[in-house]
């Protein structure tokens, strides 16, 4: 860390914790540096932020507002775990579940998968309130090493941006608006781009769920060794608060 | 003399799944017809197309709540031939089959002691309200505990092996996911003793049972039928994982052998009939009428030249004296030969845990990619067949399923009209004990019905009275 943002350093709390942050950081980071996780989807690690998904909604200043792109402000009271805050979250990842074809029990993102892990997080264990959209979305496995299946697709975006900002390649992008909004490839299908396995957005860091697949690894992970078996999602970061 | 009825069971109770019988009385009250119907559709045949090839094994032993590892192994099966591995590393086969045996024993023991052992201990015409498992174990503790107990011991192995009791992800294309950690084996081998001497008792007791009960087995759903299964390669020993196709007559005559199972669609044809959406699968040489055949326990002791460990062996000769060596045709016996085989399972897994290869590293091997891939295996209730094709892409693009209870329609359908002649023919009052004898011989087969999860407790047995013109007589529900 710079000399610099040291100087400039302030404090502000979230759900009472008092947490360090500089001139720039947005609320997540902050927090992320702080040990206190903020849920996301959308957001990951060196991509730009977008503040799409909604689920990092903090109250500050007695507004709603997207932590991953909300600057940090002193003094400045956020509430990151009410009742109230959770449960909409809740609702956002239930609402998710019930847009796309997400079937747990026999996708290889199980226990990888973010959605999946946020749903334990949040506690999403009752009986749906929503109806199932159950839309009809094709597998695209014209190339050789990568699989597409948007019946898992959140549209969160991340390939988007990794493909773009990291690969410079711009192999996925947004196409329709509102509820009909996709991800689609820049092509006829995936084979007909220049994805490549090695591409960052085919990382399956990069995509939270099981919808980018790079082809033949599957099952090869058993259970119990995948990212959460080892415990809820935010939990490396919560290691970090002293 | 009086009006022609149907008689309809719906659904079976004790079984897997979802099935009902009707019985046809004509005006003499005498046995016309009488069927086992599946009344369900699943269509895994159908949606699996265009799913990708390494997520076969997980996807379709969803067929199944129970014998879930059949499915899974047998699609992994198919899917090492399509990745171009004809040879697992020795801790994938290993491994595999140890998953295998945990499946066979926990599944033959759920059957026995918890579905059907209540007809055996308490008589097939007892009160409804008795026949359940939670009756034998206030009558049978020892037994009621040791069901449970090596239940858990069957589905600790498979847990082990697959990474859950219950639709695990361990078989994969080529190989295996995961070793079994010294820890494991010490755990299990700590228990083996005991799991074995339980299986002596239960094959005693299943024995005990058929001998002393020798009028009503040789009568009871009994005819002479051929018998498929898979034998080992080399002699023809039982093999539960592996093997060629056998298929023996009723008296022994070798109808096929040592038959590669990537050829059983030269051996075998699926018949269809419009009132069942399971098939009738016959051998084809021999038509429908008479190369139908039966699969399972009895019909892996009758295929099988012996088996390779020595206590099953024992069993299993004394099972053959019983027909002098030929086959034996009497539905009830299952019960016998599905604790023989128990009862090699627990030697089978003795023996694996010994090996040190469960700890080795090397889990997966590779080959020259193929676009067809035929896995099969015997699963509790009998043979399975997995056929698919997979295009470039490595998309699904046929799937093809016989399952064991699918093997065994023709032979299930026999049983039930032979007892309920025996049973029902002239008889003016439906009596829930008679309706019970039915249910017996169905359930000798351990049928899954519909690859799901079994009923137990409030299952409702619904029967009604028809007369020729379809109007309701009567009708009688009851709670098994």
């Amino acid at each position: 860390m710079s000399g610099t943002k040291k100087e400039t350093g302030f404090t502000f709390t979230i759900d009472g914790v008092e947490i360090t942050a500089y001139a720039g950081e947005t609320i997540m980071e902050a927090a992320d540096t702080a040990g206190v996780y903020i849920p996301r989807l959308c957001d990951h690690e060196g991509l730009r932020h977008q503040g799409s998904c909604r689920v990092c909604t903090v109250k500050a200043g007695g507004r709603s507002v997207a932590a991953c792109t909300q600057p940090a402000a002193p003094g400045q009271a956020v509430e990151n775990e009410s009742p109230h805050l959770t449960k909409m979250r809740r609702d956002l990842v239930e609402m998710l579940f019930h847009e796309g074809n997400h079937l747990c029990p026999i996708c290889e993102a199980s226990g990888n998968c973010e959605l999946q892990a946020m749903a334990y997080r949040l506690d999403m264990t009752e009986t749906t309130r929503f109806p199932y959209l159950e839309p009809c979305r094709a597998l695209d496995a014209s190339h050789p090493d990568i699989a597409l299946d948007t019946n898992r697709c959140i549209s969160c975006g991340r390939c988007i941006r990794a493909s773009e900002d990291v690969d410079g390649k711009g192999v996925f992008g947004y196409v329709g608006r509102g509820i009909h909004r996709r991800v689609a490839v820049n092509g006829e299908n995936l084979a007909d781009t220049d994805a490549q396995v090695t591409d960052h957005a085919i990382s399956s860091e990069v995509c939270p769920v099981g919808c980018i697949i790079r082809k033949r690894v599957g099952f090869v992970t058993p259970i119990g060794e995948r990212e959460f078996d080892k415990g809820l999602i935010g939990h490396e970061i919560e290691a970090r608060r002293k | 003399m009086s009006e022609p009825r149907l008689i309809e069971i719906s659904p079976v109770t004790r079984v897997e799944g979802h099935g009902k019988v009707t019985i046809h009385l004509n005006a003499d009250n005498e046995v016309d017809e009488a069927r086992l119907h599946i009344v369900e559709f699943r269509g895994f045949e159908r949606f699996i197309r265009g799913r990708l090839m390494w997520e076969v094994p997980v996807i379709v032993q969803r067929l199944c709540g129970i014998c879930p590892v059949s499915h899974h192994l047998a699609a992994a099966k198919a899917m090492d031939m399509i990745a171009g591995v004809d040879q697992l590393t020795p801790t994938a086969e290993k491994m595999r089959r140890l998953m295998h045996y945990g499946q066979v024993m926990q599944s033959h023991v759920l059957h026995f002691f918890h579905l059907a052992a209540p007809d055996l201990l308490f008589g097939f015409g007892a009160p409804a309200e008795k026949r359940n498992i939670f009756e034998v174990i206030k009558e049978k503790p020892e037994l009621g505990k040791r069901a449970i107990l090596m239940r858990k011991y069957g589905q600790e192995i498979i847990e082990a092996t697959a990474g859950k009791k219950v639709h695990g992800t361990g078989a994969i294309p080529g190989g295996i996911n995961r070793n079994l950690p010294v820890e494991r084996r010490d755990h299990f081998l700590g228990s083996i003793d005991e799991m074995t001497e339980w299986a002596q008792d239960a094959v005693k007791l299943a024995r005990d049972y058929t001998l002393e009960h020798e009028d009503l087995v040789a009568e009871f759903g009994s005819f002479p039928s051929n018998y498929m299964s898979l034998v080992r390669e080399s002699d023809g020993a039982l093999d539960l994982y592996h093997g060629n196709l056998r298929a023996l007559s009723s008296t022994g005559e070798m109808l096929f052998d040592q038959v590669p199972y990537s050829r059983y669609h030269e051996l075998i044809v699926e018949d269809v009939r419009s009132w069942s959406y399971m098939k009738f699968p016959f051998i084809r040489e021999m038509g429908p009428d008479d190369g139908w055949y039966r699969v399972g326990p009895l019909a892996r002791m009758n295929t099988a030249s012996f088996i390779d460990t020595p206590l099953a062996d024992a069993a299993l000769k004394e099972l053959k004296a019983v027909t002098c060596g030929t086959p034996n045709n009497s539905t009830l016996a299952n019960h016998w030969a599905r604790m023989i085989e128990v009862l090699h399972c627990v030697e089978k897994m003795r023996e694996l845990l010994h090996d040190p290869d469960l700890q080795g590293t090397d889990l997966i091997a590779t080959g020259d990619r193929r676009e067809e891939g035929i896995g099969v295996i015997e699963a509790p209730r009998g043979n399975l067949i997995h056929h698919y094709k997979v295009d470039e892409h490595d998309q699904v693009t046929y799937c093809n399923l016989i399952v064991s209870t699918t093997h065994n329609n023709e032979g299930m359908n026999r049983a039930v009209k032979d007892v309920a002649i025996k049973h029902l023919s002239g008889k003016e009052q439906i009596t829930e004990g008679m309706l019970n004898h039915v249910e017996v011989a169905i359930r000798a087969y351990d049928p899954c019905l519909s690859c799901a999860t079994h009923a137990l407790g409030q299952m409702p047995l619904q029967v009604e009275l028809f007369n020729a013109e379809g109007g309701l007589l009567d009708s009688r529900t009851q709670c098994v």
